[in-house]
């Protein structure tokens, strides 16, 4: 749906605003950023986290009393899918040396370094072999790779300054340092990274950057990541196998307390299965598709938070779940592509954030979260967002500024997959701009884990946006691809050793999912939610009405 | 009751597997589905263009036209039929990417069939993300790995070509296989990275570092507030004025 008649006077103000916006850029002159102090006024006030109910304690497990988003909690707060005494433990569908769960980017990265050390690896993942967030990313993964300007110093700090200083110091180190070897790796694997014809990587800045470290393959790098591992996985064909549409419902732990492999709900004939492992990985992702605070959001279809309400159950911690990464540019118009991330390399290239006056009101360097905050203020106290004919508000983000400041035809070939998207729509995002809003987008915590990515389970590791630590309270753009290819490696290491030296074989149980119900029970919740959720609930209604002997356990039937 | 009347105007007729269904004429047919009941398991991946799992055809009644799209990203019509191909059988080559090299032998060994095609140009035909998919295919045959790289960089692996091709040939694994020999073995290497690297593994920022982590958070905040920023505008050659840390 092209912009409608009203939509359309309003981008004159925005036309009327550029030239002299554009001269700004070229002289270098940006729109004031916050302060330190600022910045923390401006969270406390606009940013999601902050508003009242947005977080609720949990009332079982080893992290009771941390308050979170109550979406989580009612997740956390529900009973296993299966009953523990329905499954026969003693029949083994399958056994491993390491079973990962979860085919995305830590997933499979993980499953290569595995089998490098000598393991036999099983992935069992719930949709495809690499529908995952990674398939998602586009905007790019950063490193400190030039050696004349940068330094994983550098990169040390900024990853702080965006957590606010809270992240876990010995996993910021592990990142920081792996940085570069993991980028030397991904060209070794024939990852088509952008470069200059002399073979430099190209680098933007992205929100929070010192420096210019973001380095990409066009707009689609972690499409260009994701599949390359996924085929290198597919070249190793006789140690690593795969399982699709079978996600990991609950983890099996022996006798010793130490993980021991998984249950599997195949969903397409309903059966649940016995996986037996030496050593487990988890690496499910994220949460976007519980819509937290009824937000919109950017992630694949499958991110439902699994992996956090197994581990948990099995006894791991839960860190830096406090915090939930809004993305301030989702597209909020056409409504068919709403909540679709529009990059934030749109505002490195140069593109404005603008009110309904087509005026600036915020830097668009700033964190993700200051920046989100900004955009809520902006279109709330302020009243100055612009009003979308689905009855939502947004700001623009001014892409035609690209084509003047770059040349004309930038934006077409630095952001072919958004130009083609648009074009559909009948919007030209080279002449018109966008309409964004913040989308729901990251995870910033999880499992609680260490820079070897050892749980606090002998045999169950975990890597990934399912962990939590690095990242601090608010992630980076571009240190996300990069944490899945750094932890998931070393996960892949950590578990192919631990299979081959320190397991211990022992009886298997699901002991730990019955004292959970009991706890439950304990704490007086009483409820017929289950979880984990598997996939979020887009059912009509009317339709669920009519289905008259349907059941549906959780959101699934 | 407003709204519902409203809603009911804006329903149109769409079949999904030759059955009529009517949906909300601003639904993708991702969306659609859903709204006419489906749970969808198979077909649906990132919801967001990217991904390859929701592959659609779809013609109209009277028109001899097969079109393509995928299935999130395409916005219902009415009296399309359509049906989603979430699965195509397709033929993978085993290497080791380490051991071969960017050429017409290494593509022909792997994938022999590609010597096959007809030029018949379905494949282009049939591509939602309207990749010239002959054209690439026609580069692998001359062994123009580079320019098969180029041309399907957009690729989503959906299948719609393969499924379609007369000479049975699986044209994204070719495509695969094209890119990572170009950005392994043609794309010039990153020698700023290759050095980044060593001095990492030297040990160059081990001190620096281990420093940082024992610092206390007013200093970090310090540290963090004055570091040097890189103008945005900036050329290749910018260079900090402090370089005590690199
Ligand atoms: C639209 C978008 C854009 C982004 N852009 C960037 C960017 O530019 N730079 C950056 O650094 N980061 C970016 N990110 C973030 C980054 O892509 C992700 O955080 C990261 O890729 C997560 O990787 P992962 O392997 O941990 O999880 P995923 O890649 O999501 O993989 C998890 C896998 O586990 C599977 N799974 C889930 N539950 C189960 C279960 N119960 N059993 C078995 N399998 C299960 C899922 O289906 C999925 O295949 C972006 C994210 C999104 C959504
Ligand atoms: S469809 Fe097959 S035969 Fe026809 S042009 Fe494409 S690759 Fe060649
Ligand atoms: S080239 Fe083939 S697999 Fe790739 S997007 Fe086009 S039709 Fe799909
Ligand atoms: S669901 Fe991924 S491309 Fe449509």
């Amino acid at each position: 749906m092209p912009y409608t008649r009203e939509l359309k006077e309003l981008i004159k103000r925005v036309e009327a605003t550029r030239p002299a916006r554009v001269e700004r850029k070229r002289r270098g002159e940006e729109f004031p950023v916050l302060s330190l102090k600022e910045r923390e006024e401006r969270l406390r006030k606009y940013h999601p986290d902050f508003k009242e109910g947005s977080r609720t304690e949990i009332r079982v497990g080893p992290s009771k009393g941390y308050a979170i988003s109550p979406e989580i909690v009612n997740l956390l707060e529900a009973k296993s899918r299966v009953d523990p005494d329905a499954i026969d433990l003693t029949k083994v569908a399958y056994e491993t040396d390491v079973l990962i769960l979860g085919g995305g980017g830590a997933g499979t990265a993980a499953a290569l370094t595995a089998q490098e050390n000598g393991a036999k690896v099983l992935i069992a993942t719930k949709l495809r072999h690499g529908d995952a967030n990674t398939m998602m990313a586009e905007g790019g993964i950063q490193a400190a790779t030039k050696g004349t300007k940068d330094s994983p110093y550098y990169h040390y700090l900024d990853v702080l300054g965006g957590g606010h200083f809270k992240n876990v110091p010995e996993l910021v180190y592990t990142l920081v340092t792996e940085a570069p070897k993991v980028i030397a790796w991904l060209e070794g694997l024939g990852c088509m990274l952008t470069k200059f014809p002399e073979g430099q990587l190209k680098a933007l800045h992205g929100g929070g950057t010192c420096r210019k470290r973001m380095h990409y393959a066009a707009d689609i790098t972690g499409a260009e990541i994701m599949r390359t591992l996924r085929d290198e996985a597919r070249n190793r064909p006789e140690d690593i196998k795969v399982l699709e549409f079978c996600p990991a419902v609950e983890l099996i732990l022996n006798e010793y307390g130490h993980c021991a492999g998984a249950v599997l709900y195949n969903l397409e004939t309903e059966e649940y299965f016995v996986v037996k492992a030496k050593a487990v990985i988890m690496a499910t992702g994220g949460s976007g598709r519980l819509h937290i605070q009824g937000f919109m959001t950017t992630n694949h279809y499958g991110a439902t938070g699994d992996g956090l309400i197994l581990g948990y159950r099995a006894g791991v911690k839960l860190c830096f779940l406090h915090t939930v990464q809004y993305h301030p540019t989702g597209a909020v118009f056409p409504e068919q592509a709403e909540g679709l991330l529009i990059t934030e390399k749109f505002r490195g290239a140069g593109a404005n954030a603008l009110n309904i006056d087509g005026e600036q009101f915020v830097n668009e360097r700033e964190p993700r979260d200051v920046e989100s905050a900004s955009f809520i203020r902006e279109c709330t106290e302020v009243g100055k967002g612009v009003p979308t004919p689905t009855g939502k508000v947004g700001v623009w983000l001014d892409s035609p500024m690209i084509d003047i400041l770059m040349g004309e035809g930038a934006v077409k070939r630095e952001f072919p997959g958004k130009y083609i998207l648009f074009k559909r729509f009948g919007i030209d995002i080279s002449k018109e701009p966008m309409l964004v809003y913040p989308t729901l987008h990251y995870q910033n915590g999880g499992l609680e884990y260490n820079s070897r990515c050892e749980t606090s389970i002998p045999g169950f590791f975990a890597a990934g946006e399912v962990s939590g630590g690095v990242h601090g309270e608010n992630r980076l753009m571009g240190n996300s691809l990069l944490d899945v290819c750094v932890f998931g490696r070393i996960a892949g290491v950590s578990a192919a050793l631990y299979a081959k030296e320190r397991f211990q074989e022992g009886r298997l149980t699901l002991d730990h999912v019955r004292r959970y119900h009991r706890e439950l029970e304990e704490a007086g919740i009483i409820t017929d939610r289950v979880a984990p959720m598997l996939l979020p609930d887009y059912s009509n209604p009317k339709v669920r009405e009519r289905q008259l002997t349907t059941r549906y356990l959780g959101t699934i039937r | 009751m407003e709204a519902e009347k409203k809603e009911k105007e804006d329903l149109v007729p769409i079949f999904i597997m030759g059955k009529r269904y009517e949906v909300p004429s601003s639904l993708t047919i991702q969306k659609a589905m859903e709204y006419a009941g489906y749970q969808l398991i198979r077909g649906c991946g990132c919801r967001g263009g990217i991904c390859g799992a929701c592959a659609t055809v779809y013609r109209f009644p009277g028109s001899y036209k097969i079109e393509v799209g995928l299935a999130c990203q395409t916005v219902v019509q009415p009296n399309m039929y359509l049906t989603q191909i979430p699965f195509f059988p397709a033929t993978k080559s085993v290497y080791d990417i380490e051991k071969i090299k960017p050429t017409i032998e290494t593509l022909v060994k792997a994938y022999p069939e590609l010597l096959r095609c007809l030029q018949c140009n379905t494949c282009t035909k049939s591509c939602p993300m309207e990749i010239e998919v002959m054209d690439y295919i026609a580069a692998a045959m001359r062994g123009d790995v580079a320019r098969l790289a180029e041309l399907s960089f957009d690729c989503v692996m959906c299948g719609l070509c393969t499924a379609r091709c007369p000479a049975e040939i699986c044209q994204y694994n070719i495509a695969i296989l094209g890119r990572r020999l170009y950005g392994k073995y043609i794309a010039p290497k990153a020698e700023h990275l290759a050095s980044m690297v060593k001095e990492v593994e030297k040990g160059r920022y081990e001190q620096m570092l281990r420093e940082l982590m024992d610092t206390d958070e007013e200093t970090l905040k310090k540290l963090y507030n004055e570091r040097e920023i890189e103008p945005e505008q900036a050329g290749e050659d910018w260079t900090p004025k402090d370089k005590t840390y690199l």
